[in-house]
């Protein structure tokens, strides 16, 4: 290890001991002692509190790691640190860790505790890191510890915790493979996760821990199929080869029925468009066709596979599209086999070593589908710096596509490879001419006389391989060619490689009566030589003198008994055994009579000329791809890819309920009108969803302009009917054209006034934005002071209770593309006329405000406080819509919210917050979903359910819950779309931290008792006189606070009574309203502070 | 599925193990060393060498061989783009990939080592989301940590694993914010004696060098973008908007990467630039052969060619070469009889050339091959196939970016054959 003083590290620690350890290597043996020294000092240095030595003694022992000496002895004093607050120390002890742990079980199990803690850490990536040093430690005793991390993992609710805990699965099946089931479990579980993050790493595991379960993949198929262009690169390449696998056994074979083919795989794809929408009745129909046969109908899941994985073929990752030209050639039908070429021939310019796979999986493809690569002939020309293997290689490719029209440039081309310097291409390159000659009749003749040209070559190597290639090719047709051999016959002087010799030899005897002067001659020579040849010479000389002797006896008779005879005595028993057979076959004896008449049969029988194919045939029974076929032998664990079935299996299986997939939960309206939406078909797939959301989507498309004009895609047409239909003014994309244009006169009101907003100054980004309109004024309070006033985007938008209600019902009339409202022709008229006036004032309905006090005076009614109720009652969606980002802040995504007060269905502490999205862009958002909030201590967040893809034009609502902890802090977090990330946050009024409860005139009384002193707050005001009636003052506070009334006995005395959402302290609001206007105003809570604020909040509210 | 990486310099040293799983003892390399041994050149060690257990694959690049241990079936491809994937990234990180480098970054490549894989499958290979875990080294940071103790492991938490686009890093700041484009055009080449073009491509690439602040979304849109053949992707780039608009839109890494790689399509007849004259012969009767070069200028499209390099590996038979060019400088290595010529600048006026006799060994038989010269060439502010970017936009943020496009044109694999 002379290399040792290149480490800084070594250099860097302190001196003495450090400097005793160059030269000698522990592995040395003899020297140990001092090595023992020097980790003394390490150890010394890991147990003081010096962070900064302690990570100088890490960095030297990882040091020693990478140099592959052992350093296990410091175990011990390495694991003290895994807890260690230096997060590059930790990392490092880390890396200490995984190496020896399995050396050192026992000492190894101090550190588990550390993880398990890790595990129920609040940040993910915390998590995933000590699911992953945890996992990766293979120490046997803690696998239960590890399948229940796992286990807890596998339904984590971040991704990249998932994503480890699928990375773990293969690591505890190889330390335990008793664990399989449990762990099919799991995978089962990940396998239906719809995250990108986690698609491929679940999918390596299942192929490790449990490829013969396809079944598995059936629900998920069409889910990994529209993901795939999403997943990272590495997972794309596992989970194309496991489709390959897949779809081999579940699809018929599209190279049945040729004939029938070229429509139809047309007809399939236009037709897979709306399977979706067809459901499952178009696969009947496929799974109805196929029986018969005829005519051959692709699956449309065979089709999606094709079409999704074909735009990978320009990925950057060489194996990606090496995974996708194999998944073409074992998959698809023959006509479109053929877009892989190119993307193969690029990869050419890669690295060799890239080269070298790729080459070999071309040269066994063009040997199947030649026309594939004809048109790429030149891009196999060989380059004099190309390595000899890749030389090698290209050579087989291009003598694999030889044929007919090409020959003479190919021929032309090895001509020039034959001048080499690199003789062992030399010697391919003859080989090569060889198989062209043997494959392409016409050109046989041309070859042979360039060969034969070649036997006068200086180099012997040059001339032996021609010559054996000569012997192959006159063995099709040695009448023509006595010349040929005579030439050779001479040659027997010069050529030293044996098995040139040999294959003279054996040429002469064979064809003796085309050459009978020579042949004697050359025997007579070789006889006298016959000691020095080689092992197969002499074979082939005793061959060759035993067919003379049966030719022409006369001359050979002596000759051949001769060299017989030395045979009987050579070294070699094969030469002594085949002596001895021969002259029992030939020479007529008493016993072998009856053999021996046969001999000139057995001899000299007609021989079939020898095939001359390339090493690659057949080489496509192994999956292109894979090390086996790079091998040409089973690797270990290579999955064998399965023939096609005779008959298709059923396709249903793949079908997917929609109960089964997770939901995207739009939750719209007050009504409880969900709409749901199957995730898959939004799916993140670009291709697909273009098709599919059509509709809605190529209107958007032609106002955006020429961009997309030009696209000539059946799109086109598609566009052309929604919008010659939606003339007629009839139908459903009629009212979608509506919707289309409400949208844009929205777009109009809102631009119109962030260019207002603009003017007031560029910094509001997302909030404090001061502007309520005089409506807004009039009706409502905005119940934070005017600072961070509810702001509306639009302004026909009154925070009226009432209009709230109708507002989401108009949103959820745009959300779905085909809403089935019924569209009013009169709206259509009054559109179109308004098209270039300020904003349609939404259609009002009358107010009822009765409701909310009417249910409040029955509520006294009611027994059960069913969760049916609360909504009754408070119908309030808080205070208005409030914006979060501002469409010009966000890129055309505006985004608002408002406090729904309806309880959020997973957690009760939770105040439920819709989140409206629209997008004004001309291009479609996708993958909208919470980034990493930044919550103060307390705050947490239930994240909506990621949006795939938000169209143009496009609104979508989305609920989220979140514990504000009884505080009126931000919670601050990361809007993420696909591209961007917004910053946002969410401060709620103070009214909207409480449910309403609902209790007696009595109940409230004693409840009251029990909250005074310190707990009441009492504040004086007088209520203008447009508030003094109730309905007015019922309507304020309760639009101020999400408060529940409480019967009264007395008519100038309101009660309201709620709970804060997190403590579930109760919170009681008296107001005492005298006739006058003066009024006083009590609240009564634990929360001092929640009281003060609602005070004040409600004070402003009924004074405004 | 990757097991382990031992990275063996030329001399055939292991310098660097990593087990990503239980450990592989170093011996398996001895089946690497034999056919190791068996190649005569270091190019030409096949890339996968199957041994009893284990299966070894490799790569060799900056005279290093980085040598993968797997155990069962996994695509060879998958490994390979990997392991080249690794050599990138330290090349990245330390400007240069070298035996000394690595070894005097030995922990920072150990981390590094660490993140990329997990129990043998990629984990983190988007060098954005690496520089975010650790930091790769500068001098600055170096004498920093010295004096304050601080590490080169990144204090906070990456969330770039997390987000939407995992090949950004996140909070990216500029003072000056600039995005870069260099359109490298390569022609490769095979000229015949006659000087006839066998055959003749143009392959390109768009590297960048974005050093943009936020999250910018950027368009790039080319006047001809018909001449693209075959093209391949950053994973950043949005496939469906080239397919309908043949307009590039991506949100870039931050730094430099590699954008797209293409090859324009064959119909168009390649320009080619350069032609070379040459005389070269040896006789049967004498030791002495006659060697003469000529290069000159030919499609330029008026610009100067610069950087020529004329490279030659001469048959074995010749043992020395006494030559004399008219500009420029050449070497002749007697051992790898590799003549190198160092051209420059083309003045069309006065064509560079180079002569002089060879000298062969005494009594050798004349070789009958004559040898393969290759070039190499720059143009500067030309791209051959005629490519342009038409503009460059940029949306998402409010400052404005400082643009630059550069074109060039290179000398691929141009070989003309003697």
């Amino acid at each position: 290890m002379s290399a040792a003083p290149a480490y800084s590290e070594d250099k860097g620690g302190s001196a003495g001991p450090g400097e005793a350890e160059y030269g000698h290597d522990p592995a040395s043996g003899g020297i140990f002692s001092s090595d023992y020294k020097r980790h003394d000092d390490l150890k010394e240095m890991l147990d003081t509190n010096k962070d900064s030595l302690k990570l100088e003694a890490m960095k030297r022992i990882v040091a020693m790691i990478a140099r592959g000496k052992n350093a296990s002895d410091l175990f011990p004093a390495v694991v003290k640190n895994v807890a260690c607050k230096n997060i590059e120390v930790k990392k490092l002890v880390y890396v200490y860790l995984v190496r020896y742990a399995e050396e050192q079980q026992d000492l190894a199990l101090l550190s588990i505790s550390t993880f398990q803690r890790g595990l129920k850490d609040p940040n993910q990536l915390i998590r995933a890191s000590a699911l992953r040093v945890l996992s990766s430690i293979r120490v046997p005793i803690i696998v239960p510890i590890m399948m229940l991390a796992i286990k807890e993992a596998a339904s984590d609710m971040s991704p990249y915790v998932r994503k480890t805990a699928a990375h773990a699965i293969p690591k505890l099946y190889s330390l335990d493979s008793d664990q399989k089931d449990q762990l099919i479990e799991v995978i089962e579980k990940l396998l239906a996760d719809k995250t990108t993050l986690v698609a491929g790493s679940v999918v390596m595991a299942f192929e490790e821990v449990c490829p013969e379960r396809i079944d598995l993949i059936h629900k998920n198929y069409r889910k990994l199929c529209n993901l795939l262009i999403d997943v990272e690169e590495w997972g794309q390449v596992v989970i194309i080869s496991m489709l390959t696998r897949y779809a081999r056994t579940q699809f018929l074979s599209p190279t049945q029925n040729e004939s029938l083919l070229e429509e139809n795989p047309e007809k399939a794809f236009y037709g897979s468009e709306d399977d979706e929408a067809k459901g499952p009745g178009s696969e009947e129909a496929a799974a109805a066709a196929l029986p018969t046969r005829k005519p051959y109908v692709m699956d449309p899941d065979h089709r999606l596979l094709l079409r999704n994985t074909k735009p990978l073929l320009q990925s950057r990752s060489a194996a990606v599209v090496m995974a996708v030209a194999q998944l073409y050639f074992h998959l698809a039908p023959k006509a479109e086999v053929g877009v892989i070429a190119k993307a193969l021939v690029r990869l050419l310019r890669s690295h060799s070593e890239v080269q070298y796979v790729v080459l070999q999986n071309v040269a066994t493809m063009s040997i199947k589908r030649r026309g594939m690569f004809e048109p790429y002939l030149k891009s196999f020309y060989i380059r004099s710096t190309d390595p000899t293997q890749i030389k090698i290689l290209k050579l087989e490719v291009l003598t694999n596509l030889a044929n007919e029209t090409n020959i003479p440039t190919v021929l032309r081309e090895f001509q020039t490879y034959i001048r080499s310097m690199d003789k062992d291409f030399v010697a391919a390159t003859i080989q090569a001419i060889g198989r062209c000659a043997t494959n392409i009749g016409r050109v046989r003749d041309t070859c042979l006389n360039g060969l034969v040209q070649l036997l006068s070559n200086r180099d012997e190597l040059v001339v032996a391989e021609s010559v054996v290639v000569i012997k192959k090719l006159l063995q099709m047709q040695p009448a023509q060619h006595g010349e040929i051999i005579k030439h050779l016959a001479k040659l027997t002087d010069n050529i030293q490689v044996p098995m040139a010799r040999a294959s003279i030899l054996w040429l002469i005897g064979e064809y003796c009566e085309h050459v009978p002067r020579i042949a004697p001659d050359v025997l007579r020579k070789m006889a006298k030589s016959f000691t020095a040849e080689e092992d197969i010479v002499k074979l082939q000389v005793i061959n060759l003198a035993a067919k003379l002797y049966l030719t022409n006896s006369k001359q050979t008779k002596l000759l051949t008994q001769y060299v017989l005879s030395l045979a009987k005595y050579d070294q070699n028993y094969d030469i002594r055994d085949r002596a001895r057979f021969t002259r029992q076959l030939i020479v007529p004896s008493e016993q072998g009579g009856a053999l021996s008449r046969h001999a000139k049969k057995l001899f000299l029988a007609p021989k079939p000329a020898p095939v001359l194919e390339s090493s690659f045939k057949d080489r496509d029974h192994f999956q292109l791809g894979s090390l086996s076929h790079l091998l040409n032998a089973k690797a270990t664990g290579y999955q064998e890819l399965p023939d096609w079935p005779e008959e298709a299996p059923d396709p249903s299986v793949r079908n997917v309920e929609e109960e089964d997939l997770s939901l995207i939960e739009t939750h719209v309206g007050l009504l409880g009108e969900y709409t749901k939406v199957p995730e898959w078909t939004k799916c993140s797939n670009r291709e697909k969803r273009k098709e599919k959301e059509k509709p809605f989507y190529s209107d958007s498309e032609g106002e955006s302009g020429p961009t997309e004009s030009a696209d000539s895609d059946p799109e086109s047409e598609s566009e052309s009917d929604s919008k010659s239909s939606s003339e007629s003014g009839s139908g459903e994309s009629s009212s979608e054209s509506d919707n289309e244009d409400q949208d844009e006169d929205e777009e109009k009101g809102r631009s119109s006034e962030s260019e207002q907003s603009e003017e007031e100054g560029e910094k509001k980004k997302m909030k404090k934005r001061k502007k309520v309109p005089e409506g807004q004024r009039e009706g409502s309070s905005s119940d934070e002071g005017s600072d961070s006033s509810s702001s509306s985007s639009e302004s026909e938008m009154t925070s009226d209770t009432e209009e709230e209600q109708v507002e989401p019902a108009s949103w959820r009339k745009k959300t779905p593309p085909s809403g089935k409202s019924a569209p009013a022709p009169k709206e259509i008229s009054l559109l179109d006329l308004e098209d270039f006036t300020p904003p349609s004032v939404q259609p009002v309905s009358p107010p009822m405000v009765v409701s909310t006090s009417l249910a409040a005076d029955l509520e006294g009614l009611t027994l059960t406080d069913s969760p049916l109720v609360p909504s009754l009652l408070s119908p309030v969606s808080g205070a208005g819509r409030q914006e979060l980002l501002h469409r010009v802040a966000g890129e055309g995504l505006a985004v608002d919210y408002t406090f729904s007060r309806q309880p959020f269905s997973g957690d009760p502490h939770m105040v439920s917050v819709h989140i409206h999205f629209s997008n004004s862009s001309d291009t479609p958002i996708k993958g909208l979903h919470v980034g990493t909030p930044k919550l103060p201590a307390g705050i947490s967040i239930q994240e909506f359910p990621e949006i795939e893809s938000l169209s143009p034009g496009e609104s979508t609502t989305a609920i989220m819950g979140i514990n504000f902890c009884d505080s009126t802090q931000a919670a601050n977090f990361q809007l993420c779309t696909q591209t961007r990330q917004f910053y946002v946050s969410i401060q709620p009024p103070v009214g909207e931290l409480m449910a309403p409860v609902f209790m007696s005139e009595n109940e409230f009384k004693k409840e009251q008792g029990k909250l005074t002193g310190m707990n009441e707050i009492t504040e004086k005001l007088t209520l203008p006189d447009a508030s003094r009636s109730d309905h007015v003052v019922v309507q304020k506070v309760t639009a101020t606070a999400n408060l529940g009334r409480v019967p009264c006995g007395t008519s100038d005395e309101y009660r309201f009574a709620g709970r804060t959402l997190t403590s579930g302290s109760l919170v009681l609001l008296t107001l005492d309203a005298r006739p006058t206007g003066a009024a006083q105003l009590t609240v009564n809570s634990e929360k001092m502070v929640i009281g003060t604020m609602l005070v004040k909040d409600v004070v402003q509210a009924l004074t405004q | 599925m990757i097991h382990s990486l031992f990275l063996i310099n030329s001399s055939g040293d292991i310098f660097l193990e990593k087990h990503w799983k239980s450990v592989v003892s170093r011996s398996v390399c001895d089946y690497f060393f034999e056919a190791q041994e068996r190649a005569t050149e270091a190019e030409n060690v096949p890339p996968v060498i199957p041994t009893p257990h284990h299966y070894l694959l490799s790569v060799y690049r900056h005279k290093i061989f980085f040598v993968a241990v797997i155990q069962t079936e996994v695509p060879p491809l998958f490994v390979i783009e990997f392991l080249h994937r690794v050599v990138d990234t330290f090349q990245d990180y330390f400007g240069v990939c070298s035996e000394p480098v690595i070894k005097d970054n030995v922990v920072v490549v150990y981390e590094v080592l660490e993140e990329m894989l997990d129990n043998g499958f990629p984990l983190a290979t988007e060098s954005n989301i690496l520089k975010e875990l650790i930091k790769p080294p500068t001098i600055l940071r170096t004498v920093v940590n010295t004096i304050t103790g601080s590490t080169n492991v990144g204090d906070q938490l990456p969330t770039g694993q997390l987000s939407v686009v995992p090949w950004r890093r996140t909070g990216v700041k500029y003072t000056n914010n600039e995005a870069y484009f260099d359109v490298v055009e390569e022609i490769d080449a095979i000229i015949d004696k006659s000087g006839s073009t066998i055959t003749a491509e143009i392959q390109g690439v768009i590297d960048a060098c974005v050093k943009l602040t936020g999250m910018p979304d950027l368009t790039l849109s080319f006047m001809n973008p018909r001449l693209l053949d075959d093209v391949s992707f950053h994973p950043c780039v949005r496939f469906k908007r080239w397919e309908s608009e043949r307009i590039l839109s991506f949100i870039p890494p931050d730094g430099n990467f590699r954008l797209l790689s293409y090859h324009v399509s064959a119909q168009n007849l390649v320009a080619i630039p350069v032609y070379v004259k040459h005389n070269i012969s040896f006789r049967d009767s004498s030791s002495l052969g006659r060697f003469e070069i000529t290069v000159g200028p030919k499609q330029t499209m008026g610009k100067t060619i610069e950087g020529v390099i004329v490279t030659s590996q001469m048959p074995k038979g010749v043992l020395n070469m006494s030559l004399s060019p008219s500009q420029g400088t050449h070497t002749f290595d007697p051992v790898t009889k590799m003549l190198s010529w160092d051209v420059g600048k083309i003045n069309p006026q006065k064509l560079p050339s180079l002569k002089g006799t060879v000298s062969l060994q005494a009594g050798a038989s004349r070789p009958d091959e004559n040898p393969t010269i290759n070039l190499q060439f720059k143009i500067q502010q030309l791209a051959i196939s005629g490519l342009k970017v038409n503009r460059l936009d940029m949306y998402g943020e409010k400052y404005k970016p400082f643009k630059g496009i550069k074109y060039m044109t290179k000398a691929g694999k141009f070989q003309v054959r003697t």
